[in-house]
């Protein structure tokens, strides 16, 4: 079996790309990075990868409503390729504005039939673009792939659109990966720990099969130990917290 | 036309409108409880309404948190209640408002094409008892900048037309004019004596007089922006004449270093130096000043777009991976009746500074990880907005290049439109009360995202080596760009193949915009196929406007008409030399007569929370330091990542350890006693950043950016002279070239009959390259035990300080350095973070040892113990507070583990240095004083509240 292949997409105000290719590279993957326009162009396929990830940056400058056109060219122009892309078992990843495609697309909490939406990403309770570290725990309850084996996080947010909103019933236990906590790990824990009033402190949400996960917190800010904002004090650990989710991905897409 | 209007559900909190309800508080209105506010969106379409439906509920409403309306105006209870108020805000005919370009594209996507237009506007519904002043107030001062918008009944909303343009050439008659015809044409055009002169001269022999175009080229390549003629002016200071002031100071020092290291330097849009011998670091700083002071957002998000398009011009290209910016306002608590007519609060330039800032830099992508941001009254009319960027690109690509004649001349990125005609000579003018509402052609909203896709697939061009030569397009427009890039060979340029906005600009009008977002390429005529693919793979325009020539003319061309044709030889070689009188007579000032305070823990609260000194984090956190994953040390460090960090670090190459250090000095106090010192204060203060966090200065290159008054005034230019001799002096001894430089002249502001300038003020940055991003050190105290040093000499220097300034004066013993004691002592302080001595360090600037040892402990959130007495003197200060403040230059506060003294001590040898106290477990600081008795006992936490209180907005 060859090598995991990953593929990075960008678009008009994507600039999370290049340590986000770094991250994958990390893992053990082979990456890609490639203009949304070439596979709207069908000069790429999806097909080829096993992992398609967003990751963040303001694409389409956030005009209108953070993620919104990116998501709807991905689902009139590329979501029946998408749809077969998770119905083969691949993983799909949104990180910071990835996550509001995702989201705004209706590719989460699950894949919507039709267009509707059940979940959106929004403005800060601050009404502030922030940008701050946070702690973070994994819900053991949740199917996600992405943070499997993993208990507690300390990464980076910076947005200004990352309140969490669903309508009543839209999300199942399974469907919630990641909360916001303070540094005791308390789910409950309010602003600034919860950055932008997230309702059920929810950081990160993934699909039934687990395999679709979009979240705020920035993981691939935190794949080296001096990316840590306190490693002048507590000394820098040998990899970030980040990189864990990264391994995740790329040792399930091992196994496709 | 179509009108939607879409506003959030009412159960959810508003908080774009909860903002302005505590802006309104600040105004002094308490009356209104809630605002909401209403997206408004025009089409200029007939759609069926459920294509309307389909736009509003899968791309303007979002059917989770928003509801919509096409139908009518949501007639909402709360407008219609009694005491309620809507005000519609929408923007001035010209402006155009980015969200409306990809609204359109957004609208195709969903399969529909007949929309010709979109406009937005804003419709802000306020709840609460306002009488109509307060709703003006409320109006004017918040939700209203009359330079770009306007308050719009819903009836009165038209899309303006844009009229087309008819060809006619327009001849500027100046031969043969008598004087008074004459001072006008001069005047008009921005010339001086000389220079009018000298044009009507080589008119004269060309025998015809200019055309419009013409003049326009001349203002635009003469004007101090562009070609810097104060700088490069013949000044005569005390008998003696300086030839050339920027190449006897600055360039001189770089000269005489001739460090191997440098690239390219004064020839480019940005300095260029090597980093690792594979890759070069690009940095430049460049301020725009007069745009934000008219329209905060828009003028300090173009000055980021502007900066970063510097680098980029640079050699091949570089990639932007850094911002840092420096703001300069009047103070934020200034009452509204001593701002200035036509002047904008402080608080609203501030805050609309830092958003145009945040936006266009965060939506770049590029980590704002540095800055500053200083008050001063005099500031309040022309605020000083420096933005700066750091870029990497490959060693090879790093010098200037060469067209040939037959490259085609191209222009990519952003369409042109009459964005800030004539905005070059508007920046070396001085504003006047009138400036704000004469002045709005200046004034430009940015699209990072159009500046984003450039740099995108610009760098990919670049790396297939598709075109010879770059610049950017920035002040001046293309007349500036092919101006100067065709200065060797010539140029012809087709104006009317340039790509517009909207039809109706004129010939000239295209050759002077400035709108963003644009670059100029020489491409070899072979490869602009491939060009032109692939900018279009990203939907990035490239136009073919001309080609270089080998005739050293500039021809211009409208529709095969001839509009212009200067030598080259003239435009760039033409101007006479500035020639300027400098005389300096240095100011006296009232020594201060105030006992010391027997609480000095008092004094250190009110130093602390002054503008200067306190914490900037409200600013910082809306910055994103993180993004490109890069940040080694932070803006913000500490154990509740709130502390003041000194200089900032990147790892420009992930995988590899080196990194580059960030810093800047500035200090506008010290130029009131004498700028000389203060040149020299601010140059040890970027390095002293650059050590304190464990760099050194093997490879440290600087870059000047003077922000000075009205230098035809004799004091103003002997000012000037003095800093730039400052430059030279430290330069050579710190080993320190710069590397690229700008200069923003003119800033003062007429009133009521009375001059106000601005503060000399002179901004240097300075990047670091280091070895080892695992040896960095960060000012928070972190051990208990630790002992605490202070590093270099203490003198009588209070002159400018925030500590004379707390007691409203400013002295006149300005902080002085001893370069050659100075550059031991860091050298040696280098050498300790290297070898991993040094737990926490310092540097003490504004507020001296108390303020750096304040910081340190509430950063650490460890408390301390120092002794005044122990602090090494260079002259007798008998004076408990004045040692505490004093702000003597290259001063470090430095941690140690005791059980490194000895090696410590023995690798700072022949520097001085003293333990003044140590690390304690308590939450409190303590100091004491020359007699031994408690002057400081105070805790931690009412330190750290003094300091993050007063922005924390």
């Amino acid at each position: 079996m060859g090598k995991v292949r990953t593929l990075v997409i960008r678009a008009p105000g994507t600039n999370c790309d290049a340590e986000t290719v770094f991250a994958f590279q990390q893992a053990g993957s082979e990456v890609s990075l490639v203009h949304v326009n070439q596979l709207i162009r069908r000069r790429e396929r999806l097909d080829d990868y096993q992992i398609l990830v967003i990751p963040g940056g303001f694409t389409y400058g956030d005009d209108i409503a953070a993620g919104k056109v990116l998501a709807n060219e991905l689902r009139l122009k590329l979501g029946e390729d998408i749809l077969r892309f998770v119905e083969d078992g691949k993983l799909i990843l949104g990180i910071c504005n990835g996550f509001q495609v995702l989201a705004k697309a209706g590719f989460l909490p699950e894949f919507s039939e039709d267009g509707s939406l059940l979940l959106t990403v929004t403005t800060n309770d601050s009404g502030r673009f922030e940008c701050r570290w946070v702690h973070l725990s994994v819900n053991r309850e949740s199917t996600c792939v992405f943070t499997r084996g993993i208990d507690r996080l300390y990464l980076p947010v910076a947005h200004a659109e990352g309140k969490v909103v669903v309508l009543s019933g839209a999300l199942t236990e399974q469907n919630v990966a990641l909360f916001y906590t303070d540094e005791h790990g308390d789910i409950s824990a309010r602003y600034p720990h919860n950055p932008n009033g997230s309702v059920g402190n929810v950081a990160g949400i993934c699909d039934r099969s687990g395999r679709v996960f979009g979240l705020m917190p920035h993981p691939e800010r935190y794949i080296r130990g001096t990316q840590h904002p306190q490693w002048t004090r507590l000394g820098a650990r040998e990899y970030g917290d980040g990189l864990q989710i990264f391994r995740n991905t790329v040792d399930w897409a091992e196994h496709l | 036309m179509q009108r939607i209007e879409v506003r959030l559900k009412s159960h959810l909190p508003d908080a774009r409108g909860l903002g302005l309800v505590k802006d309104i508080r600040d105004l002094g209105i308490t009356t209104v409880s809630m605002v909401r506010v209403i997206d408004i969106y025009w089409l200029d379409s007939e759609l069926a309404d459920d294509d309307l439906d389909l736009v509003c509920r899968r791309l303007l409403a979002d059917p989770v948190t928003q509801e919509y309306n096409h139908q009518s105006a949501f007639s909402s209870e709360v407008e219609l209640s009694a005491g309620n108020h809507s005000v519609e805000v929408a923007f001035n005919a010209g402006v155009s408002d980015p969200v409306e370009d990809t609204i359109m594209k957004a609208i195709r996507d969903l399969g529909i094409s007949s929309v010709r237009e979109v406009r937005t506007a804003k419709r802000y519904l306020l709840e609460g008892q306002l009488d109509e002043d307060q709703l003006e107030v409320i109006c004017s001062r918040l939700l209203v900048n009359p330079i770009i918008q306007h308050v719009v009944k819903t009836e009165q909303f038209s899309f303006p037309e844009n009229p087309q343009y008819r060809f006619a050439l327009n001849r500027v008659s100046i031969l043969g004019l008598d004087n008074d015809q004459a001072s006008s044409v001069r005047q008009q055009y921005g010339f001086d004596d000389d220079e009018f002169k000298a044009i009507i001269e080589y008119f004269r022999a060309q025998e015809r007089d200019p055309t419009d175009v013409e003049m326009e080229t001349l203002a635009q390549a003469w004007s101090e922006h562009c070609v810097h003629k104060t700088f490069k002016g013949k000044v005569t200071l005390d008998g003696a004449v300086i030839n050339n002031l920027l190449r006897s100071t600055i360039v001189r020092a770089t000269k005489e270093l001739d460090k191997p290291w440098c690239i390219s330097v004064f020839e480019d849009n940005a300095g260029v130096i090597d980093f690792d011998g594979n890759w070069a670091l690009c940095f430049k700083v460049e301020t725009h000043n007069h745009p934000s002071a008219v329209e905060p957002y828009g003028g300090a998000a173009t000055g980021v777009g502007g900066v970063v398009r510097d680098p980029l011009g640079t050699g091949l290209g570089a990639k932007p991976i850094l911002n840092t910016d420096v703001f300069c306002f009047g103070p934020p608590d200034m009452p509204y009746e001593k701002v200035p007519r036509g002047v904008l609060h402080p608080r609203r330039i501030f805050k609309g500074v830092r958003a145009g800032v945040a936006d266009y830099g965060n939506r770049l992508g590029i980590p704002t990880l540095n800055g500053a941001i200083l008050f001063d009254r005099r500031y309040v009319a022309n605020p000083l907005v420096f933005c700066g960027t750091l870029a990497l690109m490959p060693n090879e690509y790093g010098r200037i290049r060469r067209q040939n004649p037959g490259d085609l001349v191209v222009v990519i990125g952003g369409r042109t439109g009459r964005d800030g005609v004539h905005g070059v000579t508007f920046a070396s003018e001085q504003l006047t009360e009138q400036s704000s509402s004469v002045s709005y052609s200046s004034v430009q909203i940015g699209n990072p995202i159009v500046e984003k896709k450039v740099i995108d697939v610009l760098l990919q061009a670049r790396d297939r080596q598709l075109y010879r030569r770059i610049t950017d397009c920035g002040g001046g427009g293309l007349s500036s760009a092919v101006g100067e890039m065709a200065a060797e060979t010539g140029v012809r340029v087709y104006l009317d193949k340039v790509p517009l906005k909207y039809s109706g600009l004129s010939y000239s009008e295209i050759w002077v915009s400035e709108s963003q977002e644009r670059m100029l390429l020489a491409v070899p005529p072979e490869n602009i196929e491939e060009l032109v693919n692939i900018f279009g793979s990203e939907d990035v325009e490239a136009a073919v406007i001309g080609e270089f020539t080998g005739d050293r003319r500039l021809k211009l061309f409208y529709q095969d008409n001839p509009v212009a044709d200067l030598s080259m030889e003239f435009l760039h070689e033409g101007r006479p030399q500035l020639q300027r009188q400098a005389l300096w007579q240095p100011p006296q000032y009232d020594e201060p007569d105030f006992d010391t305070p027997a609480d000095l823990g008092e004094a250190l609260l009110d130093v602390l929370s002054s503008w200067n000194v306190c914490s900037k984090e409200w600013v910082i956190r809306q910055y994103d330091h993180e993004v490109q994953g890069a940040s080694v040390l932070k803006p913000l460090v500490g154990k509740d990542n709130d502390g003041p960090g000194d200089a900032a670090i990147i790892r420009p190459l992930l995988g590899s350890e080196m990194g580059v250090i960030v810093a800047n000095g500035i200090n506008h106090k010290y130029g009131d006693i004498d700028p000389y010192w203060m040149a020299v204060s601010v140059i040890d203060e970027a390095l002293r950043q650059i050590i304190a966090v464990g760099g050194n200065l093997d490879r440290v290159a600087l870059l000047d950016n003077f922000s000075w008054g009205n230098t035809d005034r004799p004091d103003m230019m002997a000012a000037l002279v003095r800093a730039l001799q400052a430059c030279y002096d430290m330069a050579v001894v710190y080993q320190t070239p710069f590397i690229s430089g700008k200069d923003s002249l003119y800033n003062e502001f007429e009133f009521e009959g009375e001059i106000i300038s601005i503060p000399h003020t002179l901004l240097v940055s300075a990047i670091g390259v280091m070895a080892d991003v695992n040896r960095a050190v960060s000012m928070d105290l972190k051990n208990d035990g630790d002992l605490i040093y202070i590093v270099g000499t203490t003198l009588n220097e209070l002159g400018g300080s925030e500590y004379f300034s707390a007691h409203g004066f400013t002295g006149n013993g300005v902080p002085r350095v001893d370069p050659q004691r100075a550059r031991r002592l860091m050298v040696n302080l280098s050498r300790a973070t290297a070898e991993g001595l040094v737990s926490a360090c310092h540097d003490c600037s504004e507020g001296g040892i108390g303020v750096a040892v304040a910081e340190m402990a509430f950063a650490g959130g460890l408390g301390a113990t120092i002794n005044l007495g122990a602090v090494p003197l260079g002259e007798p200060v008998d004076r408990d507070d004045f040692i505490l403040f004093s702000e003597s230059n290259s001063r470090f506060l430095v941690t140690v583990m005791p059980e490194r003294q000895g090696e410590f001590e023995e690798i700072m040898a022949g520097s001085v240095l003293a333990v003044i106290g140590r690390v304690d477990g308590s939450e409190v600081l303590t100091v004491y004083g020359l007699g031994g008795n408690r002057v400081v006992n105070t805790p931690l936490a009412e330190l750290k509240k003094a300091w993050q209180e007063p922005l924390r907005w």
